[in-house]
């Protein structure tokens, strides 16, 4: 029954997108790779079919432009993909408008889907090294990350203490199932901020996913941590020498928003209805190495794709999720402490 | 409409014995003028007002308003006044504070006060959301053991004393935590913990940058502008162009061309390599070089102008005076010419300080995170952490500083005195 | 200037030294400008010399993109909407500021002119939460408004130096011979301020065309700007595009810096100050 509400939803929606006059909306999304993947696999599709047109903007989840245009109810976007502990902080701050109904939880991976978000991909934080830079021994595990003794060189890590907390957890030994115990006391934030200070005078930062693979690239680093689709996209399309390490890999889920009081939410809640349908969602991951939420969708995804996605049993060996609930509680204070550190 | 107001003044005399007397008909048409000068003044005075000093007036007011925690939880901020600071509050307390989270966690607006209350103390965030999911489920009696079995920290008076500290619509907050200081539990002013003392580093980086930024300009100004005061016109204006374009080309672009000159594999690196110099790549840039470097480059103009303007006015007669006395050409320059230029240098240097200190744009594009200055803070606390209070009160201090800065600038070179190009 | 035939050891050195010195700041303001320049002419993406080809790609690249020629019209329609408001808005008020009767002169000359004092972070992150309440932010107007308020000092200062041994009896001698106060205006005091109205002008155009931190925080995708577009790109990749849109902005100053050069002496012809 409940299903069947679902998909009766979602088709009127469908539907009613066919007939309505055709609209225009603005979608954000991560830029980059990311950004190419999403307009090739959802926009250009949707707007062939609907006669929609949807305008794209660029963000590096900067959580304070949604809050801004929702306060001021200045809403200029109707639609942001954004990672699902945001969808959650964002949600709880009242900036998100409520979504879930539009899908079938049961159909989704757990957690993929919250009160205010659709997750779309699944996605993960790994490192990646440029192959040229080690003849010898390369780099296996997510502890010679933090080994400067046998892969000495530079490296670059996000500018933002989620994932890095925990790869410094796992690296100091924490087994990934205890690592969220661990990180939520003092003692632990100390413990991953001091391994975190091990690197320090040879570590970079990057705010923008596409900056990781250009860091590794232009040689200023010989290791980062990095989106594996972004990785896989150098590797892949422009032939950079650049290789996976899955050891440790925190994958995590991207997916949907709609802002609160966003100009367009019906416009966004079809299209939306569109992106999550299995044979679209599954479209994605030939554009970027991303698996789709949907369970469904795996099925239309070919066997040599399937092996480069965070969700391969093979890339699963010490692998941990990351918890949207931990970082929709802790975000503000490991974050207050992590541009503390930065800036010291 | 000038010359109406001169004609009507110089005409005054000639109409006189029309039955006012002279004093009032000139005071009148005084007062006239004055009022039509004011009128042209208004409209810029009046806008200038509406769209640039009522937005500062407003940030900075942001930095002692902070009604996040009375407006979020209304019910616990008022009943908490009457509590005795002592022990665990009454039932009562919890009971507001139960009704309050839970009108705040259905209308998705719970996380606003619980961030506040974080600012205070780390974790405050994650103990209110936790309570506000679960408080729908606690019975109506006796919520207060309730609430402690839930999480310890219920239990603590600490919690108590942060959320009635917080529940003030004015505080002094967050202007305390911009110079690293705090209230302790009993209300005297401390200093913060050293792990979480970094804005006075961060004021010091600042005019550490700007102070190394504007000896650099001056050293290299001073010989350059001493140059063009004394070269034939033709030949100083033609070198002069080399000033000015740089001037008048966009910092976007003078600050991308320094990180293609700098960067890893730029054209710096690439020379030296060549010549020999170095095997690997030097860092040059994304950190404390790069800035001083970048930023010299972008007010170096601003120093050469003042400098130049003020030799081109020295007269030679002095130092051949000193020479002709028998004074070595040492002496000649350092006590006799260069206090003649000291107005031109402080002129300079505090112009380019003044600059420095609030500079957002080239250090952010430039910098690693440990050469950010006060300005990219004020930007961070904006965008990305949220916290607007912290925001405004760290704009209050750049606000400050440039205002003392100015005010010493205006004394020694007047603002009428300003040039520009 | 020449070194006299006299000049022993010591005042050579400094002569040369002094000569060597000049030379290399001179460089050092003038090479990173032009170093870029050939470079956004590179076959490659490459920011090295020596080049592998020329080629024109990263120009087509700059005006075949719907990006960059969207930021180029905004930047356009904010440069002449804030020249054409901050020059009406500045001449009045430097009319009236140079008015010897005009009261309170310190304060509001002050006021006026604080938007080239107060650091720009402090007056964008105002502007932003402020033109918020007012529905301004993401809108044309919102950034007009707030490159206006930035760039009409340069207009008060570039008209109020034009005015100053501005000869008050022309209007008077004007006016005994007739000319009613319109004619007066626009015949006498006019042309007097015009070279310092227009190269306020032109600052005023530069001020909004190259302003960045504002735009970072009032302009949404819409607005997005020229100085913002190279922002995100410096930030996100360095493309040779952003050099080509770099080589352009040169260009662009150096017709700025030619006219108000000509400007500039011109104003001082008028006015009988002699070099």
């Amino acid at each position: 029954m409940k299903k069947l509400s679902y998909s009766v939803i979602a088709l009127s929606l469908l539907a009613a997108s066919g007939m309505a006059m055709a609209e225009q909306f603005t979608v954000t999304t991560g830029g980059g790779a990311y950004s190419n993947s999403i307009r090739k696999a959802y926009f250009e599709p949707y707007m062939a079919k609907t006669g929609d047109k949807i305008v794209e903007d660029v963000w590096n989840n900067e959580m304070a432009k949604i809050k801004g245009m929702v306060e001021k109810k200045a809403v200029s976007w109707d639609a942001v993909t954004m990672e699902s502990a945001d969808g959650m902080r964002g949600c709880d701050e009242g900036i998100l408008e409520r979504i879930d109904k539009l899908v079938d939880k049961s159909k989704f991976l757990p957690g993929s889907i919250t009160p205010c978000f659709i997750g779309s991909i699944v996605w993960s934080n790994v490192y990646a090294y440029n192959d040229k830079k080690f003849a010898g021994a390369k780099p296996s595990t997510i502890n010679d990350f933090f080994d400067l003794k046998k892969f000495p060189g530079a490296r670059a890590i996000r500018k933002n203490p989620k994932v890095n907390m925990e790869i410094a957890l796992m690296a100091d030994g924490v087994a990934p199932k205890d690592v969220y115990k661990v990180l939520a006391t003092k003692a632990g934030q100390d413990r991953a901020f001091k391994k975190l200070d091990s690197l320090k005078g040879n570590l970079k930062f990057w705010e923008a996913g596409a900056q990781a693979p250009q860091l590794l690239d232009s040689g200023d680093v010989v290791m980062t941590t990095a989106f594996n689709g972004r990785i896989f996209d150098a590797a892949k399309n422009e032939k950079k020498p650049f290789k996976i390490v899955w050891d440790g890999q925190v994958y995590d889920f991207d997916g949907w928003s709609i802002p609160k009081g966003a100009p367009k939410k019906d416009a966004a809640m079809k299209f939306l209805a569109f992106a999550s349908q299995p044979e679209v969602m599954a479209n994605q991951s030939k554009y970027i190495a991303y698996g789709p939420t949907n369970k469904d969708a795996v099925k239309h995804i070919s066997k040599e794709v399937l092996q480069d996605l965070p969700t391969n049993p093979e890339n699963m060996k010490k692998a941990l999720p990351a918890s949207a609930e931990f970082w929709a509680d802790h975000f503000e204070e490991i974050n207050t402490r992590f541009v503390s550190w930065l800036a010291q | 409409m000038t010359a109406s107001t001169l004609s009507s003044a110089t005409s005054a005399p000639l109409s006189e014995g029309t039955g006012l007397s002279l004093k009032k008909r000139l005071a009148r048409s005084e007062r006239r003028r004055k009022l039509q000068a004011a009128l042209l003044v208004a409209p810029l005075l009046l806008f200038i007002l509406f769209t640039f000093a009522a937005p500062i007036g407003k940030l900075l007011w942001r930095a002692v308003h902070s009604p996040e925690v009375a407006e979020g939880l209304p019910k616990t901020s008022q009943i908490i006044q009457a509590w005795d600071g002592k022990s665990v509050p009454e039932e009562a307390v919890f009971v507001a504070l139960a009704q309050d989270l839970d009108t705040a966690y259905a209308e998705q607006r719970l996380a606003v006060p619980a961030k506040r209350l974080n600012y205070d103390s780390p974790g405050m965030l994650s103990l209110l959301m936790k309570a506000g999911r679960k408080v729908a489920s606690f019975d109506s009696e006796n919520l207060r053991q309730q609430f402690i079995d839930a999480d310890p920290r219920w239990g603590e008076v600490e919690t108590w004393r942060v959320i009635r500290n917080a529940s003030s619509s004015y505080t002094d907050f967050f202007l305390l935590r911009a110079l690293d200081l705090t209230r302790s539990a009993s209300g005297e002013i401390v200093s913060v913990s050293d792990d979480e003392a970094i804005h006075l580093d961060i004021l010091y980086r600042t005019f550490w940058i700007s102070a190394l930024v504007t000896a650099a300009c001056l050293a290299l100004s001073y010989p350059l502008a001493w140059l063009l005061a004394n070269l034939p016109a033709k030949t100083a204006n033609l070198l002069m162009i080399c000033v000015l374009l740089p001037f008048w080309t966009s910092l976007l672009v003078r600050t991308t061309a320094w990180i293609v000159l700098l960067q890893n594999n730029g054209v710096v690196n690439q020379v030296m390599q060549l010549l020999g110099l170095f095997d690997a790549p030097v860092q040059l840039i994304f950190n404390r070089f790069g800035v001083v470097v970048a930023m010299t480059h972008v007010l170096l103009p601003f120093m050469i102008l003042p400098l130049y303007s003020v030799m081109k006015s020295i007269p030679p007669v002095y130092a051949r005076a000193a020479a002709s006395l028998g004074a070595n050409p040492w002496t000649v320059f350092w006590k006799v010419y260069v206090p003649q230029t000291l107005p031109g240098v402080g002129a300079g240097c505090l112009l380019v300080f003044i600059m420095a200190v609030g500079y957002y744009i080239t250090p952010a594009l430039v910098g690693g995170p440990r050469d950010q200055m006060l300005s990219y803070f004020v930007a961070l606390h904006t965008n990305e952490t949220l916290n607007w209070s912290m925001a405004a009160a760290l704009a209050a201090v750049l606000f400050a500083a440039t205002l003392v800065l100015y005010a010493i600038y205006s004394r020694l070179v007047g603002v009428n005195n300003m040039k520009l190009g | 200037m020449a070194l006299p035939d006299y000049a022993g050891m010591p005042e050579k050195t400094v002569y040369y030294g002094v000569r060597v010195l000049s030379g290399l700041v001179l460089l050092f303001l003038i090479a990173p400008i032009l170093v870029i320049v050939p470079l956004s002419f590179n076959a490659e993406a490459f920011f090295t010399y020596p080049m592998p080809g020329l080629s024109l790609r990263w120009y087509l690249d700059f005006f075949g993109s719907a990006e960059w020629q969207r930021a180029l019209y905004n930047s356009l329609f904010f440069g002449i909407a804030t020249t054409l408001l901050s020059m009406f808005l500045g001449t009045l008020a430097a009319l009236g500021l140079a008015r010897p009767e005009f009261p309170w002169r310190g304060p509001v000359m002050a006021l006026i002119i604080s938007p080239m004092i107060v650091p720009l972070i402090i007056a964008a992150v105002g502007m932003f939460l402020f033109y918020a309440d007012w529905g301004l932010v993401n809108t044309r107007l919102g950034m007009v408004l707030a490159h206006t308020a930035l760039a009409t000092p340069f207009v008060v200062i570039t008209v109020t130096a034009t005015l100053t041994g501005f000869d008050a009896r022309l209007l008077r001698a004007a006016a005994s011979l007739g000319a009613n106060p319109v004619t007066t205006f626009r015949r006498v005091t006019l042309p007097m301020i015009l070279p310092g109205m227009v190269s306020g002008g032109i600052f005023a155009f530069v001020t909004s065309f190259d302003e960045v931190v504002v735009a970072l925080f009032l302009a949404g995708s819409e607005q997005r700007t020229l100085p913002r577009q190279m922002w995100s790109g410096i930030r996100e990749q360095l493309s040779p595009t952003i050099l080509a849109a770099a080589t352009l902005l040169v260009l662009f100053s150096i017709a700025m810096l030619v006219t108000v050069e000509m400007l500039r002496r011109r104003s001082e012809r008028l006015r009988g100050i002699s070099q």
